[in-house]
Order: C-alpha cells, then structure tokens, then sequence
C-alpha cells in the first residue's frame, strides 16, 4: 500500500507533562507514517502513551518536540482555531462512550459537525446527514432520539458523525470498550466495511484481540513503539459476529 | 461559523432544558412586568395630577397679599388689606391677562327652609369661570349689571345643591339665606368631584364680589385677585407685568419687599410633578432591582449549565468548534434567555398595568419608552451576566473536557 497518499507522519514525537513538579515522559520519540486507506490499531496497556498519542494525533493536543504531518500540512505550529478547524475538516472522531448530545435525533447529531463549517448549507447539510446514517445501516432512525436507542445504535450513530465532513481518517477511541462481544463485532465489521471503502481508520484499544482484525497494528508500551506489523490478511469480523452464539436462551 | 448555524444550535441546547429555561426567564419576566407596572403606576399618577391641575386651570395666576409688616411685626394673610378693587381694575387692561376676577370668600351657614349647610361663598366676577373651568350647568350666571348693584344672586355648586335641596327640586328661582342675607339662587354649576388634594370642588357659593364685600363682609379690600394668562408659555412675563404694576400702584421703593405674593398653576404642578417624580424613581429603584436579581439567576443557572455540559462542550470542540463558537453558543443562549424573558415580562407588565387600572382603579400610564428600556436593560442583562459562564465554557481544555465526568 505504499503507493497510496500519505496521512499522517510522526517523527520523533515527544510530550511531556508536569505533574505535581515532576517530568512525566509521556511519549518518547514515536515515528511511524500512515498511508490513505490503512485500518491501523494502537495498542497498548494504560499508561502506555497511547491516550496522549491519540490527542496529539486528533489535533486536541501537541507534542513537546517532534513533527506531525497531517495530510500533508504541520500541525505542531497551529493555533488552537487553526486545529479546531482542522479537526473539523479532516478528522472524524468515535469515542467510547459514543458522546452523543442527549435528546437529540440521530440526524441531529450527526449534522453537528457540518454546523460548524459556514460553506454548507443547511440543504446539503442535511443530505449528507441522510447519506452517513444509511451507510452506517441506521435510515430507519433518523428521527430517533438518543437516549432511544441501544448502545450499538448510538455508537452507529456517532460513526455516521464521524463520516458525514469526509475527514481523512476517522479516529476512535476504544469504539467498542463499552459494548457487549456481539454489538462489538457488529461495530467491528461497521469498520471493516468502511476500510473496504478506503477509509484510514485509526482505532485506539487496549483489547489485544482486535489486532486481528486490522490491517497494521502498532504496540506502545512506555511511551515508545515496541512493534509495528501488518497484517496482510485480516480476519473478517462478520465472520466472527455470525459464529458468536445467538442470544436465545 | 454562521449565526444562523450558532442560533439554530443555541435554540436546541435552550429546548433540552425547558424548565430550567423558564426558571432562569422568569427572574427577568418578573423583573421587568415589575418595572413596567411601577413605572406605568407612576406615570398615571403623575398624568392624572397633571390633568387635575390643568382642570383647575392651567394657566391661573394668583395674587395674595402677603408680607406686610407693621412695625415690625409680620402680619397674617387674613389681616392684610394691601389689595384694592382698583389694583384689579388697573390689572385687567395688562396685554398678557386673559381673565381676571378679584377674589373675597366668607364661610357661613347656608339655610334653605329646614335645610342647612356650612360652605364657603366666594365673590368673583363672571371671568372667574373662565379662569377655574368652571359651567353653569343650569340657569345664567350672574352680569355686570348685578356687580355693579351688588345684587343678592348666587350661583351653587352641586354639594350645596344636595345638602340644601334633598328632595331634588329645581333651586334655580328659589332663594336661600347665607347667614342673614338672602340670596336668588340664579344657577347651579356643572360637578367637578374632588381635586387631586382631595378637596371638593362643588362644595361652592358664588356671588358677584360686591355683594360679598358691602352686604356679607363689609369690607372695602379684596381677598386676592385670579386670573388667566393668555396661554401658559406667557405666564412668567405675565406675572412681571402683574408685580410691577403692583409694585408701581402701592408705591414701594426698590428695598422694599412685595406687600404680595403671586403664584401661579406651574409652579403648583412643578411642585407636584416632582414628588409624583420621585415616587417614580423609589418604585423603578425597586423594580430594577429585581431585575439586576434576575440577571444574578441568569449567570448562576448559566454557569451550572456550562460545568453540567462539559463533556458536550469536549465533543463539540473535538468536531471543531473554536473557542469563539462554544462563547457565542453561550452567550446567545443567555441573550434569548433574558430576551424571551423581557418579551414576556413587558406583556405581563402591560396586563398587570391594566389589572391595576381595572382592580385598584390607579390610574396608569405606559411609556413606550419605559417598554423600550427595559428590553434594551434585558438584553443588556443577557449579554452582561451571560458573558462570564460563556468565557469559561470556550477556555475549557477539550481533553479535560472530554474526560469530565
């Protein structure tokens, strides 16, 4: 997949914290690139780094030293609305506990991120809306509010959130941590579909089992990369969900 | 960002949290029907005095005598004589006098057959209905002729009427006695109720001046002298006019004090218009207050808002909102907040302003202008008190944010 467009380029990256006057060493000089249509997972147990990792890489934060390119374009230098509107033009972000804004239809949330960008109007806005709820298999719930629909539900519906500004790559954070194994599988192959798509996908877990399921996974532990493989051939997660025992007891 | 986009998401944050919006409005729905009623109540108040003094007259100048002394010793009004019939006589041809009557009153008992009844006779010339906008409303009122013969005619007003006439038969043609005088009731005025300092204006006799001072009084001085300026802006240069012919007729030198005081209607209503002004300033004191408390409940319930939003505020800096678009995002919330408030507050106030007109029947006027305050104050309010919470909210660290539970 070399061939493909460049993502994202980290070189070197570091970032450290004071904590109560000591130097935490969050992050200890982490290089990789990423290329346009990888499904990348980052691993790594609890303060493995890969928490301050994912903010610097979803412009939320910036590295002490170090340089990261996103689609081409230095982050480090930005002020905080330049990478507001950055995040709001090339990322899409799916949380663990899926953030929706309570009371809220689905397609209103979903319109949320194309309301902070003034160059859509409110016709395509909703359009596009429509468009990243039915490839995320919701169109039957448009109109149902969050605190409607299960947990799986919800998190499909912030997927389609994370779609609807055709970010470069979509970022999530432990998507499924808060799922049970078959709604996890269900989310699971949401995203193996979408990689199908040739979406970049990054997805933040502790879970050593997803790593079969992407096509390269990078290990943090210490705030360094310890492995970074691919997998030429990843295990489908449909095929996974259709083998889980139905819930018929 | 377009407003548009930050009003629409405003509106949706505001319509997820009804109540708690109605709570913090009704702060300011309070605040403001509070200073619409009290202003609308102390306008009304001022309007109707103003109305009442212009009843009286608007233009009336009055002449009193007044600090004489005699060797020394100040005497009363009622001892002084420094006012003569020719001092009036001289007056009437002053180009700015509209009307003139001298003035001479007496209290007495009025009898007529069984019925009796103390008031007051006043003896005036026919002008003084002009000056006091005063009617006869039936029979005519007394002429020249009857001045100059000093003749035993009254006219009453409608108290006397009713004391001296229970039965309700026509006085006009009869004749009643004042004291031990008999006087041919002529006329009967039309009913004026009572004044603003709650005297009764029907509770009169009047009777041509001479017949009051030669057959009742038996004086050859007048009391005071009334009179009309041709409209209100020449009052003042009337009165000059007034106190140097006085001052020329009665001979003082230039030390000398006036031996009368002139005063006329404007200064009454300047004295009362600004009591009536400072109750309208004590009640909008009051009522302004509850609004700044209002405004306080708008900056309290909106900084809740913000620490009970902090993970929604994380999300939507995640998906992109600058810093600029969370303070906008609060600060018009606050503003439709405080600005919906005022709208309701201002229709309140107008119905509690009437509610107090129908009910208490105060008398009330709304200002446009009191309205136009107090909504531009709310918005004000909104902004003020909104700003804040709105500030903290758009410095929130998205991470921090994000993580907050």
């Amino acid at each position: 997949m070399t061939e493909n467009k460049e993502i994202i380029r980290v070189e070197n990256l570091r970032r450290e914290f004071i904590v109560g006057g000591e130097k935490v060493k969050a992050l200890r000089g982490v290089s990789f690139t990423i290329y346009q249509g990888e499904f990348v997972t980052i691993m790594g147990t609890s303060g493995s780094g890969k928490s301050t990792l994912l903010n610097i890489l979803g412009c939320l934060d910036t590295p002490t030293s170090g340089e990261y390119r996103l689609d081409g374009v230095s982050v480090q230098t930005m002020s905080k609305n330049q990478r507001a509107v950055i995040r709001n033009r090339k990322i899409g972000f799916v949380f663990q506990n899926y953030n929706l804004l309570p009371k809220t239809t689905a397609i209103e949330n979903v319109e949320l991120p194309l309301l902070y960008n003034s160059s859509v109007s409110s016709h395509e806005r909703r359009e596009r809306a429509v468009k990243a709820l039915e490839a995320v298999g919701l169109h039957e719930r448009l109109y149902h509010k969050s605190n409607q629909m299960s947990g799986g539900q919800q998190q499909r519906v912030a997927i389609a959130r994370a779609l609807v500004n055709e970010p470069v790559m979509i970022l999530a954070d432990e998507a499924t941590g808060n799922l049970d194994t078959r709604t996890s599988f269900s989310i699971l192959t949401l995203f193996q579909e979408l990689y199908e798509r040739g979406r970049t996908i990054i997805f933040v877990t502790h879970n050593p089992e997803l790593a079969l399921y992407s096509s390269r996974n990078i290990v943090l532990r210490d705030g360094k990369i310890v492995s970074d493989t691919l997998n030429l051939s990843p295990a489908s997660a449909r095929e996974a969900f259709e083998a889980l025992p139905n819930d018929n007891d | 960002m377009k407003f548009a986009n930050l009003l629409k998401i405003a509106l949706k944050a505001l319509n997820n949290n009804k109540l708690r919006c109605f709570l913090t409005m009704l702060g300011i729905i309070i605040g403001v029907a509070s200073v619409i009623t009290m202003l609308a109540i102390g306008q009304g108040s001022k309007n109707s005095i103003k109305a009442q003094i212009s009843e009286m007259g608007s233009n009336m100048i009055m002449i009193h005598p007044g600090n004489m002394q005699r060797g020394g010793v100040r005497q009363s009004a009622d001892d002084m004589q420094t006012l003569e019939v020719s001092d009036y006589e001289a007056m009437k041809s002053l180009p700015g006098v509209a009307a003139i009557s001298p003035s001479v009153n007496s209290g007495g008992q009025l009898v007529n057959g069984n019925n009796n009844y103390p008031s007051t006779i006043y003896g005036i010339t026919p002008d003084y209905l002009d000056i006091r906008k005063l009617k006869v409303k039936d029979g005519t009122m007394f002429s020249d002729h009857d001045i100059q013969t000093a003749a035993k005619v009254c006219i009453l007003g409608k108290t006397v009427v009713d004391n001296l006439f229970p039965g309700g038969e026509d006085p006009v043609g009869r004749v009643v006695r004042f004291g031990k005088i008999p006087l041919t009731v002529i006329g009967v005025l039309e009913s004026k109720g009572t004044n603003s300092m709650g005297q009764d204006q029907d509770d009169v006799v009047l009777a041509p001046y001479t017949t009051v001072m030669k057959r009742i009084l038996a004086i050859d001085y007048i009391q005071g002298i009334f009179a009309s300026a041709v409209d209100e802006s020449t009052t003042d240069e009337t009165i000059d006019q007034m106190t140097a012919l006085l001052r020329d007729r009665h001979k003082l030198k230039e030390s000398d004090e006036d031996d009368f005081q002139i005063r006329s209607q404007q200064e009454l209503s300047e004295m009362m218009n600004s009591t009536s002004d400072m109750m309208t300033v004590l009640l909008a004191c009051i009522a302004g207050i509850s609004l700044l408390v209002g405004g306080i409940g708008i900056m309290n319930i909106m900084y809740v808002s913000v620490t009970e939003r902090t993970r929604e505020i994380g999300l939507r800096m995640s998906i992109g909102a600058r810093g600029i678009d969370i303070l906008s995002q609060f600060l018009i919330e606050a503003v439709i907040i405080s600005v919906t408030g005022g709208v309701i507050g201002i229709l309140i106030g107008v119905l509690a302003s009437w509610l107090v007109n129908v009910i208490a029947n105060w008398p009330v006027y709304i200002q446009l202008y009191s309205v136009g305050l107090s909504f531009a104050v709310c918005t004000v309010t909104g902004v003020f008190f909104g700003w804040y919470p709105a500030q903290k909210a758009s410095n929130l660290d998205p991470i921090e944010a994000l993580r907050y539970e």
